[in-house]
């Protein structure tokens, strides 16, 4: 085909204070052709198209359209550029029906339901969507609603489609529409760009494939010239030594098993589907997949947090006794003498009291043990304190409230208050993200002394370098699934990437 | 038969105060802002509206014209409503102070000014403030003739009321005309069901809460100077208008922000707030006779939340304000 440039975008920089979130960045967007932006999370891919969507504006470098600088300043420009992008994140008015939802914001003259009607039926044949003009949005699905978002960018008369990560919330036939409409579109002479993350919806319907990776431009190959294995290893990379120390446990026990756990989110989407593992005492496993594969469910069942559907989750107490944790409260699986604890991802949200001090959020772990109505502050006031003193947390005083410390002291406090609850398993998620290498390194110590203590140690992580080199065995989730669990000491990065990205794909091909 | 014609003339009258603080309240929550100073804003329009009238006659003696009175009126409380929910705006709009707090403060606010102005007029007038005897009668005259008025039992429930209920009347269909039928009301609902949807779609959302809320604001305090131009034959009264705001705001949550809802609710709620004195139940106290609308209200709020309809739902942002940089 001949090639038809839509978008050129040349030398792209873009820094969020000192973090570069995209360098030096090279991109081609041609007519009548679909390109898929492949990266892991974090690469700067939904950072790039931002920039086209007239949402950032680059540091560096220059966009052009057929061949003339241009510069795009808001979204409304992005659409008279004829560029839509469809986020992740739908905006729509829940009340309105798609076709008010279409029209919102456009200004020509007066407003003619009928006439717009007309015109949305007349975008959805020429493309094949199914939507009804006149249904409400609260009535859709999520699907439904994805296509009322490409069907408003069509009728703004883009050219130039962005669909950021659009199979994220679609169930496999619902993507197999999608990626259908895509090729009616690409048929049409329409440029196409889908970011994502999943190999095989790469191979199934795009034309290019542009690699980045950790902001960096990586290369630009033809789908049909490349394979799925090649495409891993431009996107994860070679494996970098970090060397952390990883001690090995003499005596190792079964603590915790979990078989056959499935958990339903409330749209009815499986987040878990039958995991099944084991968890040992003097272990860290670690937790690797692509983000929303089904980690954050995982931990929360486990904690009693989340709804389990179907399975089991076993906890071995040191008499050897088993207890059951499926349908117990948080509260019930503490009272039972359950020694969990939970590091979670949000650490102001769900881990600590932002207002609150370190006494406080101390005291948020153990005020059940008090008596009476009144508060006992001499104990957490010096177990604050101790963790004060042990981790180096930087603060004014331990009353000091704990939201305006440094993301990395933050961690400290919640890292700290629950190792000191003494737990027989402790979970972490994500837990030196956003941290700068130092903090992250005492993290790392952290669980490897818990280690040795024997404790079962969860670690749900994403940069796969730290997981080959801190856990003992890894666990790889994809899409709810246990795609594998690996030795983390003979493994490769390669390996668990494979498994991160493709184990879908397998199961489609069955 | 006449006491009924009697109770739904008395109940119109009463109405027709709780339809302007309705219908501008309505405006207003579809904006996104609930402005809980509803009843500090009909204070002041009562206060202010008394005031346009009362020196426009002292202004104009004699000669002073009874349609000129009631617009003067009309304007002076609107801008003071406008005025008052001016404030609010910018304190939450602009500034984004939490609006349930601003809007306590409003309505003590509102409240203190429109008894600080009912008083002073009163000081200053030397003890009592009054129009004359005509423009009395120009505002609590209907606008119909006599013939259609004189009809048996349709003539005065349908054409004996006052400019204003007609009025309101007027404002409650255009109102709705507005938001269901044209860009802008469809945009200004937009703004009030999701914000970020209607700023990324490029909706000024600053300007549509701002016009929202003050012109509501305004259509409200017109409420307060019917209530003291007829209920209260345009005497000062502090005591009535207590509690008439508040009502209002329940009667939006009854109307479920539809403006024509308001016409027969504002109605309904008059007929149960003046029913104690019309129509006696024996082994009723009439303090429990006079919660009567509220107990509606709590019903109507648990049926319409069962049934669960996304339609009869409160505005989705309301109550909140709009940060661009929050996601």
């Amino acid at each position: 085909m001949e090639k038809n440039c839509a978008i050129e975008m040349k030398g792209i920089t873009k820094r969020f204070g000192q973090v570069v979130a995209n360098d030096s960045i090279d991109l081609q967007i041609n007519r009548g052709e679909v390109l898929a932006l492949l990266g892991e999370n974090g690469s700067g891919k939904t950072t790039l198209m931002n920039m086209l969507s007239g949402i950032y504006q680059p540091d560096e470098g220059e966009i052009l359209k057929d061949g003339k600088t241009i510069y795009i300043r808001s979204p409304r420009e992005a659409y008279e550029y004829g560029i839509g992008m469809i986020h992740q994140h739908y905006k729509l008015v829940e009340v309105f029906t798609s076709t008010q939802n279409i029209i919102l914001g456009l200004n020509d003259g007066r407003m003619d339901l009928k006439a717009a009607e007309n015109k949305v039926n007349e975008i959805c044949d020429r493309y094949g969507f199914e939507i009804d003009a006149s249904e409400k949005v609260y009535d859709m699905s999520v699907s439904q609603k994805q296509t009322v978002e490409i069907v408003k960018v069509l009728y703004r008369g883009a050219d130039i489609l962005i669909l950021d990560e659009p199979t994220a919330v679609l169930t496999p036939q619902e993507t197999k529409k999608l990626f259908a409409v895509l090729r009616n579109m690409k048929a049409d002479g329409k440029a196409i760009v889908i970011i994502t993350h999943k190999l095989n919806e790469v191979m199934e319907v795009s034309d290019k494939v542009t690699v980045l990776r950790k902001g960096k431009f990586i290369g630009t190959v033809k789908t049909s010239e490349t394979n799925p294995q090649a495409l891993t290893d431009m996107m994860v990379g070679h494996a970098v030594s970090l060397n952390i120390d990883r001690p090995l446990y003499p005596d190792p026990r079964k603590k915790m098993i979990i078989e056959n756990l499935t958990c339903v989110d409330e749209e009815g989407v499986k987040k878990l589907d039958s995991v099944s593992f084991t968890a040992n005492t003097g272990e860290i496993l670690g937790v690797a997949g692509i983000s929303g594969s089904g980690q954050k469910e995982l931990l929360e069942a486990i904690t009693g947090l989340y709804p389990v559907k179907e399975g089991s989750v076993r906890f071995i107490k040191s008499d050897g006794s088993e207890v059951e944790l499926v349908g117990l409260t948080p509260k019930k699986i503490r009272q039972t003498g359950v020694g969990m604890a939970f590091v979670p991802e949000d650490r102001l949200g769900m881990g600590l009291v932002g207002s609150m001090g370190m006494t406080g959020n101390m005291l948020l772990r153990s005020w059940k043990k008090g008596k009476g109505a009144l508060i006992h502050k001499k104990e957490p006031e010096a177990l604050a304190n101790k963790v004060m003193e042990e981790l180096d947390v930087i603060t004014p005083g331990v009353n000091y409230p704990v939201r305006r410390l440094s993301g990395g002291n933050v961690q400290k406090v919640l890292v700290g208050r629950e190792i000191a609850s003494e737990p027989e398993v402790l979970m972490t998620a994500y837990a030196v993200r956003g941290l700068d290498i130092n903090t992250s390194y005492t993290i790392y110590n952290l669980l490897t002394e818990q280690k040795m203590k024997g404790v079962a140690v969860l670690y749900v992580g994403e940069d796969l370098d730290v997981l080959l080199e801190l856990a003992d065995r890894i666990l790889v989730l994809c899409g709810g699934q246990v795609a594998g669990v690996v030795d983390a000491r003979t493994t490769t990065k390669e390996e668990i990437g494979l498994l991160m990205t493709q184990f879908n794909a397998k199961e489609d091909e069955r | 038969m006449t006491t009924l014609i009697t109770l739904i003339v008395a109940a119109v009258t009463f109405g027709t105060v709780l339809m302007y603080g309705t219908l501008g309240e309505i405006l207003t929550e579809k904006s996104g802002n609930l402005n809980l100073g509803v009843e500090g804003i009909m204070y002041m329009g009562g206060a202010f509206g008394l005031a346009g009238a009362f020196y426009y006659e002292k202004a104009a003696g004699a000669a002073a014209s009874g349609p000129v009175a009631i617009t003067l009126a009309i304007l002076a409380a609107f801008a003071a409503g406008f005025a008052a929910s001016a404030i609010y705006s910018f304190l939450t709009i602009t500034l984004r102070a939490n609006q349930n707090v601003t809007g306590l403060a409003l309505s003590i606010f509102g409240t203190g000014i429109g008894q600080f102005v009912g008083e002073f007029m009163r000081v200053s007038e030397g003890g009592y403030v009054a129009l004359s005897n005509h423009l009395k009668e120009a505002f609590s005259a209907t606008i119909f003739p006599g013939f259609l008025i004189n009809i048996p039992v349709i003539g005065r429930i349908l054409f004996s009321h006052t400019v204003f209920f007609y009025l309101a009347i007027v404002v409650a269909i255009l109102m709705f005309l507005f938001l269901k039928k044209t860009r802008y009301g469809m945009y200004l609902t937009a703004v009030g069901e999701s914000p970020s949807t209607s700023d990324a779609a490029g909706i000024n959302i600053t300007k549509y809460k701002y016009l929202a809320t003050t012109i509501g604001g305004g259509i409200s305090a017109i409420g307060g100077m019917v209530y003291i131009m007829t209920t209260a034959g345009c005497v000062w009264n502090h005591e009535g208008l207590s509690g008439v705001g508040w009502l209002a705001v329940a009667l939006v949550i009854f109307c479920m922000w539809r403006p024509l809802n308001a016409i027969w609710g504002s109605v309904l709620f008059g007929a149960m707030m003046i029913m104690y004195l019309r129509v006696s139940i024996p082994f009723i106290p009439t303090e429990l006779y006079k919660i009567l609308p509220y107990i509606v209200t709590v019903i109507v709020l648990v049926l319409t939340s069962m049934r669960n309809s996304r339609d009869k739902q409160p505005p989705a942002s309301l109550g909140n304000n709009y940060f661009r940089e929050e996601r």
